[in-house]
């Protein structure tokens, strides 16, 4: 019996030949990360396990992106602990100040993650970097703790589902919509405990970018991981990063494979997919929606704050005025991305059309800071959560989608397809 | 341990649990002051010590927030009993030592209110104002010598000796 790429990445990194789903292994991981709302109790936590030092300079990352520039003394606290631990600790991999961004668009972007890597980050969205073919996923603090002093944890061998795309996806269709389209189709739980293996033909024709959105949300559907197998586009991609020519293990899944499911999407109609409150779960087509008027549009976060996703919104915004008392916010992912979309004149466009140009964080995403919602108001988000209460108040309402269907929100001022703003075929 | 049920719906995510405007406290009484503000913003209050969550299927999905099972432990809950978990919030709570239990059965038959009682080592849960009990597989013995150890950072420490020797 054949292995999938899941199977065989964490093979590799148990000094196995074979695993099968349900197998319990100890993995060696390339990459253990962590952000300034999961350090601070993983620090503690490591102090305790008695190690002198962490298992691999090189290995250990932190960013600040959560609560920097911090917004009140207890986030400052929070972020001083970890800059003296990683002093303490003379740790290499700290990013902080203008050195941060969100963390999953920076560390691809500075080619730490590479293909057939095994990644584990204190936070859920680390299954962001299927996308290059890599098994990352999300773990808690006392676990990062742990995975710091040991370079290695504990991991159960994932069942498999594979989803295939096959079709022709229309305009201003991006991974965000496929994503959305799945968790809406196969639920919330519908990976509980397994790896989404993303393929067929749509797959491997779409960007990286739009890569990363998908496997970023494969947690929103309960999964372990989302992953991709490095094609052509991913092997590019890594070319322009892997400045320092790390090696990168180039894995597939055997065609005898063994699979827990196998599904099939016919994209070719699949229109712009937004999810309402407050599930990710609870997705709807924007042909089939009621008027939704709103008050906050978010563009930016670990899913879609990446180049294509502001080109796509300037496209959109560009000789456009936000709509009136709506207020649009956006946040490139890095620093890199911020200095490439002003030398594009991307952020020009935003700001002609009354946007706000924000750091390169979290920002509201998770109720942090920089556009809380009040009590009843409205966002359409680039996001990839819409929680009670998720970006503010208890009664405030999120919505989530691509970044073409949030720009052309903050124009008319209420949840809006493209089409209404662009005109078909414009570009 | 013992106490009453306090029943939860389906897909209870770690942003009810607690809110992200309170990750910048790691100190677990404060957390468990706030725990299920999303649900109840008097939840904490209403909790006798040794209560137990009785929920649907995946819980605590979401956030990666070790902070959820934190303030549910330091609120006075003594054990979660679900139908499934979210996978992380799965490992985070056998890492601090939050009891967990996945016990579809016992999830449907349980009413609020109700008085229960578990026992790990029979893995049994008795419903006491019903007069049933119902069976619950126990941990796969791996992450059993990570209990028996008191929790991951003790198994660390274990780990780290035993790689200097």
């Amino acid at each position: 019996m054949g292995m999938t790429i899941t199977e065989k990445i964490i093979a590799r990194h148990a000094g196995t030949k074979i695993v099968k789903p349900g197998d319990l292994v100890m993995a060696r991981v390339d990459i253990a990360l962590g952000n300034d709302v999961t350090l601070p109790i993983a620090l503690d936590e490591f102090e305790k396990t008695g190690a002198k030092e962490v298992f691999d300079k090189e290995r250990v990352v932190f960013v600040l992106d959560h609560f920097t520039p911090s917004n009140n003394v207890q986030t400052a606290q929070q972020c001083l602990k970890i800059r003296r631990f990683a002093e303490k600790y003379g740790l290499i991999h700290v990013y902080d100040g203008g050195r941060a961004g969100i963390e999953h668009v920076l560390l691809p972007e500075m080619g730490m993650v590479l293909p057939g890597y095994l990644v584990i980050g204190a936070d859920s969205h680390t299954c962001t970097y299927g996308a290059l073919g890599a098994f990352s996923t999300g773990i808690g603090s006392t676990e990062l703790a742990s995975a710091m002093a040991l370079g290695e944890i504990w991991l159960k061998v994932p069942e498999t589902i594979k989803i295939e795309y096959h079709g022709r996806l229309g305009e201003w269709i991006t991974g965000k919509d496929l994503i959305l389209y799945t968790i809406g189709k196969i639920g919330v739980d519908g990976a509980l405990y397994k790896a989404i293996e993303f393929g067929g033909e749509v797959i491997h024709q779409l960007s990286i970018d739009s890569r990363f959105a998908m496997c970023n949300m494969a947690i929103e559907a309960g999964a372990k991981n989302g992953i991709i197998e490095a094609d052509e586009i991913t092997l590019e991609y890594v070319e322009k990063v892997n400045l320092q020519n790390k090696e990168v293990q180039i894995l597939e899944s055997d065609v005898d494979a063994s699979y827990s499911a196998i599904l099939e999407f016919d994209c070719t109609l699949i229109a712009p997919q937004v999810a309402f409150p407050h599930s990710p779960g609870n997705v709807k087509s924007i042909n089939e929606i009621e008027t939704i008027t709103i008050d906050q549009v978010v563009i930016g976060s670990c899913t879609n704050g990446r180049m294509e996703d502001l080109r796509i919104a300037a496209r959109i915004l560009k000789g456009k005025k936000v709509s009136n008392n709506l207020r649009l916010l956006i946040f490139p992912a890095t620093p890199h991305i911020y200095q490439k979309a002003i030398a594009e004149g991307i952020l020009d466009i935003f700001l002609e059309a009354g946007g706000t140009i924000c750091p390169p964080r979290c920002g509201p995403c998770f109720g942090g800071s920089m556009g809380l919602l009040a009590e009843g108001e409205r966002c359409v988000s680039t996001t990839n959560r819409n929680f009670v209460g998720r970006m503010g108040h208890i009664k405030s309402e999120v919505y989530l989608s691509s970044p073409a269907v949030a720009a052309a929100s903050a124009v008319l001022g209420r949840l809006a397809h493209p089409e209404e703003v662009v005109s078909k075929g414009a570009k | 341990m013992k106490g009453k049920a306090w029943k939860l719906g389906d897909n209870i995510d770690t942003d009810v649990i607690i809110p992200g405007k309170y990750l910048n406290i790691s100190d677990p009484k404060e957390l468990g002051k706030h725990c299920m503000e999303g649900i109840d913003k008097e939840f904490s209050q209403k909790i006798a010590p040794g209560d137990i969550l009785v929920a649907g299927e995946n819980f605590g999905c979401g956030s990666s927030r070790e902070h959820a099972p934190i303030a549910i432990q330091a609120a006075g809950i003594s054990c979660v009993i679900a139908k499934t978990f979210a996978r992380i919030f799965y490992r985070n709570s056998i890492n601090i030592s939050l009891p967990i239990i996945e016990c579809p059965k016992a999830v449907e038959k349980i009413e609020e209110k109700d008085l229960l009682e578990v026992d790990f080592g029979r893995g049994k849960i008795s419903d006491i104002r019903k007069g049933e009990e119902y069976d619950f597989l126990p941990f796969p013995s791996f992450l059993e010598e990570i209990i028996q150890d008191g929790g991951l950072i003790n198994y660390t420490r274990k780990k780290l000796k035993e790689r200097v020797h």
